[in-house]
């Protein structure tokens, strides 16, 4: 018996580029960017245009992110209040790196200055990191397993990563995954300054030779998956499919990669042979891209290792983050939206701020400006990269949809 | 402290409820806090700012008992006098 086949039907995006997938890809393709002062703030957002105020009360931002972008991928998807299937059949797998921070260390000062009594009951569910996939889960009626997954910047891929063998292996037929985080807030920055993860210059140019840190973001992206036979019963628009997951630790560094990009590297062919393919086939890779020394190099690497030197060379890579900062726990997630819209528009989108190439890193990061990406196949197939503190690699292959 | 007169804690019970979602003309004294989709999550936080207000400490049992905005009125101004 063949494997069950998990496309992607609907797609959805709050991101620093504004809100809405299509602006994410268009405004990113044109090569602007939505960082200002440093940080990739959603300043497009505004949660009383998409959320009561009941809705905004009784969440956290990294929520409210989550919902919105959730609206916009059951629409796209054709999906309304009558689910296309069994409630119990449809799961929902959030990643998130933090969860509400922002109204834990609120809690917290009230704590601090009110004492006990001023904390409010309210508090745990804003601010527990399941709180995106509860919050979804009771929003669209969703009864199959829900549950958060947390692995920092890699958080997002996972997710997707879950919820697409959920569908395989015939646990669901549907799974709203992806991401949501928002931490810009005082603790977080003060956390990422002090590990010397944080861009002192507050520029985001993966792969140049000054890049020093990355630029955090924030905001959420959410994909719908359903099995490719009933999505196509069910007269659905299928935007690509996950091909193929891929995932190892480095078990190295509890925040540095493992230089070398081997077990990166294994996270890229373990996605490659689940997928069926050879990198040779591999259209175009959307690179993690910090913008950290350590990153950028050890990823290069690691791309080597698992294409070849020369497949590697021909293989166009480029970075989001260049463009919208680094989205924690929800930069997989916004990463493969954008990455399924490349391929459907059949573009190579640039890595921004990429002036002065590091000669220790000679891949095609597609500098400055996009390009036509011409598929090798009548259907593009992509990998999106992803890493995070803790040792964790995730790679996803995700194929597009043919002309 | 403020003072529990009727029409003030009235008003500032209205007021907390609206805040918590229902729009204020919805929030009547005949109004059951199931139709204003007011939770038990609500009125704990309800019971934290009567406190704050007007000194009343409300238990869980004693709001489990109340169905409307009126019934948290009266039992609050009985309370503090």
């Amino acid at each position: 018996m063949s494997r069950r086949r998990v496309v992607i039907t609907g797609v959805g995006a709050v991101t620093p580029l504004g809100v809405g997938a299509d602006v994410l890809l268009r405004r990113w393709v044109a090569g602007e960017s939505g960082i200002a002062d440093g940080e990739g703030a959603c300043r497009d957002f505004v949660a009383t245009d998409h959320l009561s105020k009941k809705e905004i009360r009784r969440a956290d931002r990294f929520a409210h992110f989550a919902m919105t972008a959730g609206d916009e991928a059951l629409a796209a998807a054709g999906w309304s209040d009558e689910l296309p299937y069994a409630a119990e059949r449809i799961s929902c797998v959030l990643a998130t790196g933090i969860g509400g921070l922002g109204s834990l260390e609120h809690q917290h000062d009230l704590l601090r200055d009110e004492g006990p009594k001023a904390v409010s009951p309210l508090s745990v569910p804003l601010f527990m990191p399941n709180a995106g996939a509860g919050t979804l889960s009771m929003r669209y009626g969703l009864r199959g397993q829900s549950f958060s997954v947390a692995s920092a910047c890699a958080a997002g891929s996972h997710a997707i990563g879950v919820a697409t063998r959920m569908i395989q292996y015939g646990d669901a037929d549907a799974v709203l995954t992806g991401g949501g985080e928002a931490t810009l807030t005082p603790l977080a920055r003060a956390s990422f300054e002090a590990a010397g993860a944080l861009s002192p210059t507050g520029i985001s140019r993966p792969f140049d030779a000054r890049r020093d840190g990355f630029v955090m973001g924030e905001g959420a992206g959410i994909l719908l998956l359903e099995e490719a036979e009933a999505a196509q019963a069910r007269g659905a628009t299928v935007l690509g499919e996950v091909l193929g997951y891929g995932s190892t630790s480095d078990a190295y560094h509890l925040t540095a990669p493992e230089p070398e990009g081997r077990h990166a590297a294994e996270a890229i062919r373990i996605a490659l042979r689940d997928a069926g393919r050879d990198a040779s086939q591999v259209d175009y890779v959307n690179a993690h891209g910090t913008s950290t020394p350590l990153n950028d190099a050890s990823e290069t690497t690691a791309i080597k290792l698992a294409f070849g030197e020369e497949t590697a060379r021909t293989t166009p890579v480029s970075s989001l983050k260049s463009s919208i900062g680094h989205l924690l726990g929800a930069a997989g997630a916004v990463e493969a939206i954008a990455t399924l819209g490349a391929l459907r528009e059949r573009v190579l989108p640039p890595t921004l701020g990429l002036e002065q190439p590091d000669p220790a890193l000679d891949l095609d990061f597609v500098p400055l400006s996009a390009r036509p990406l011409e598929p090798k196949a009548q259907r593009p197939v992509a990998l999106s990269n992803s890493f995070g503190f803790g040792g964790h690699n995730v790679v996803l292959c995700l194929e597009g949809v043919a002309a | 402290m403020a003072t529990a007169t009727p029409e003030a804690v009235e008003a500032r019970i209205v007021e907390a409820l609206a805040s918590f979602g229902p729009d204020i003309e919805q929030v009547t004294r005949e109004a059951t806090f199931e139709e204003l989709d007011i939770d038990s999550l609500d009125l704990v936080e309800l019971a934290q700012i009567v406190e704050d207000d007007y000194g009343v400490e409300l238990k869980g049992d004693d709001m489990k008992n109340l169905k409307t905005v009126g019934d948290a009125i009266e039992l609050v101004v009985a309370r503090a006098s």
